[in-house]
């Protein structure tokens, strides 16, 4: 009993990373109709931006890690001008090949920079574990920020989709970019924007993935970014709630799955999930049927 | 009629194409201001086309369009709206998973806060089926209700010049009738329109000018009332 709940609160933490990484894709899905495949690699280089601050130049984590969403949201922003936004017009294969090269782009520049080791992430909590059951059951600082953080965050995002002018303009140019521009809203300022929030977004995906599981390697990004796309599928791709709930539950599957089921089948549980979900509702979770255009 | 007045709206001899394909071959016109101007002709004749160039929505290779004298070449469809123009497009286009008071802010996009208030009440007087339907999901209206929240939600933007694209299309005769007696009260209110339809009859019956569009060129113009009279006209277009 005490361990389920224990591998209970591992999921819903891993899961809460899945969902920061989820929302990522899911809102760049929503409004620019785009898989954007470099969206895991991005939480890469947040990750390892995080640790050269840490590491090289002495900064204080929570700055380091301020730091780390800067550069992310820099770089989601060029990769959108550079590789994506040539291609508006372009058939969305074109884009999702763009957007594979792109990935394998930046883990080659990794590798490049910070080599194949691994380097040993210093987790960014200082948070004691919570105990319970005369210690039987461990939470750790890192799992309740975890989860701390991404209740922040889809608040902070559901307040701002709902309530500002410019996440009111996201959810337009999501449903008809050309009454869009007709109101006079600005659609790439608006495309550019939700490209820098994903991508702030992924850094601190990064940075929370690596304390919890501290291997940081070039590819680090890729399986993470793989399960998170597949949560905002499973959620319905293209809304936020879907991302959340998505990204939660394939996490809670897949500790239940290794720790029930088979260790080496965790993944294939997942994805097997996934299928049978989408064989299911072909829009996910919470997705909403696409009507036919006339 | 308006020869020593100033035009609103100036179309000088664009030219359009989608890819390959010349969609207006050499269109010119002029709206002046508190006209009804219509353009009719056939399905494909180009009128949403014009309309779409008008808005910045497409680019004309050739040709320029003009608001109160300025070349709009330069200016991104995105700034147009502020510049004085609103186009109600063609399907009307609200934004279905919105609410109708949304709706109608989304319009007001690039207006100052504090004007969105007073607006809103003007359009809700307008409209009143609109007040009723404040906080509904504007994908639930009734094609008429979508009709009526797609002109406001142009209007709500303050525009000196009106372009609606087929408002009556898909809705049956007796909210033809409402939605032309709206575009009358808005005319005597003050606003200049510029017209789309299918609907010859309607838009002749209300317009003070009109332009007949045949596959991309203008084919003729003249006085809205002479032209009902016309018999090429009748023939091609109002079915007698």
């Amino acid at each position: 009993m005490i361990s389920l709940l224990s591998y209970l609160c591992n999921g819903i933490s891993l899961g809460s990373v899945y969902a920061i990484i989820a929302l990522g894709y899911t809102m760049v899905y929503g409004i620019a109709k785009m898989l954007n495949f470099a969206h895991g690699d991005v939480i890469m280089i947040g990750a390892y931006v995080t640790f050269c601050a840490i590491q090289y130049l002495g900064l204080p984590p929570m700055v380091s890690v301020l730091l780390a969403m800067v550069a992310c949201t820099l770089l989601g922003v060029i990769i959108e001008r550079l590789a994506y936004k040539p291609l508006r017009q372009a058939s969305s294969l074109a884009v999702l090949i763009t957007a594979i090269g792109m990935s394998y782009l930046l883990q080659n520049v990794a590798l490049l920079l910070w080599g194949s080791n691994p380097k040993s992430f210093p987790s960014v909590v200082n948070l004691g574990s919570l105990s319970f059951f005369d210690g039987q059951l461990l939470i750790s600082g890192e799992t309740i920020v975890t989860v701390v953080m991404n209740i922040i965050i889809m608040v902070g995002l559901t307040l701002f989709t709902g309530k500002t002018k410019m996440g009111k303009a996201m959810r337009v140019v999501a449903e008809d970019k050309g009454a869009a521009e007709l109101m006079g809203i600005n659609v790439n300022l608006t495309i550019s924007i939700t490209f820098a929030i994903g991508s702030a977004l992924a850094a601190v995906a990064g940075v929370l993935l690596c304390s919890a599981y501290p291997t940081l390697m070039p590819t680090t990004g890729s399986m993470p970014g793989i399960k998170a796309f597949t949560a905002a599928v499973f959620g319905g791709i293209g809304s936020i709630p879907g991302a959340m709930l998505g990204g939660i539950l394939l996490g809670v599957i897949e500790i239940l799955g290794k720790a029930y089921i088979s260790t080496e089948l965790g993944d294939a549980i997942v994805f097997a999930v996934l299928i049978v979900v989408l064989l299911v509702r072909p829009t996910g979770l919470l997705g909403k049927p696409v009507r036919e255009k006339v | 009629m308006s020869e020593n007045r100033k035009p609103l709206l100036q179309v000088e001899d664009i030219n359009v194409y989608y890819g390959a394909i010349h969609a207006i071959k050499g269109i010119s016109f002029e709206v002046y201001p508190d006209e009804i101007v219509t353009l009719i002709g056939a399905n494909g004749a180009g009128k949403s086309t014009t309309l779409n160039t008008i808005a910045g929505l497409l680019r004309p290779r050739t040709g320029r369009v003009m608001l109160e004298g300025k070349d709009l070449a330069a200016i991104p469809a995105s700034r147009i709206v502020s510049q004085g123009m609103a186009l109600c497009p063609e399907g009307r286009r609200i934004f279905q998973q919105m609410t109708v008071r949304e709706n109608l802010e989304m319009g007001g996009y690039t207006r100052p806060k504090s004007e969105i208030p007073a607006s809103l009440e003007e359009m809700f007087t307008r409209f009143p089926r609109l007040k009723e339907r404040e906080k509904q999901i504007a994908g639930t209206l009734s094609g008429g209700e979508q009709q009526m929240l797609a002109m406001a939600r142009a209007l709500m933007s303050k525009p000196k010049l009106l372009m609606l694209d087929e408002p009556s299309m898909g809705l049956a005769p007796i909210l033809v009738e409402q939605i032309f007696d709206i575009i009358k009260e808005l005319h005597a209110a003050g606003v200049t329109i510029l017209l789309v339809e299918q609907n010859a009859q309607m838009a002749l019956s209300i317009a003070d000018r009109a332009y007949v569009l045949e596959t991309g060129r203008i084919a003729m113009t003249g006085e809205a009332s002479a032209l009902l009279k016309n018999d090429d006209v009748r023939k091609a277009y109002l079915g007698s």
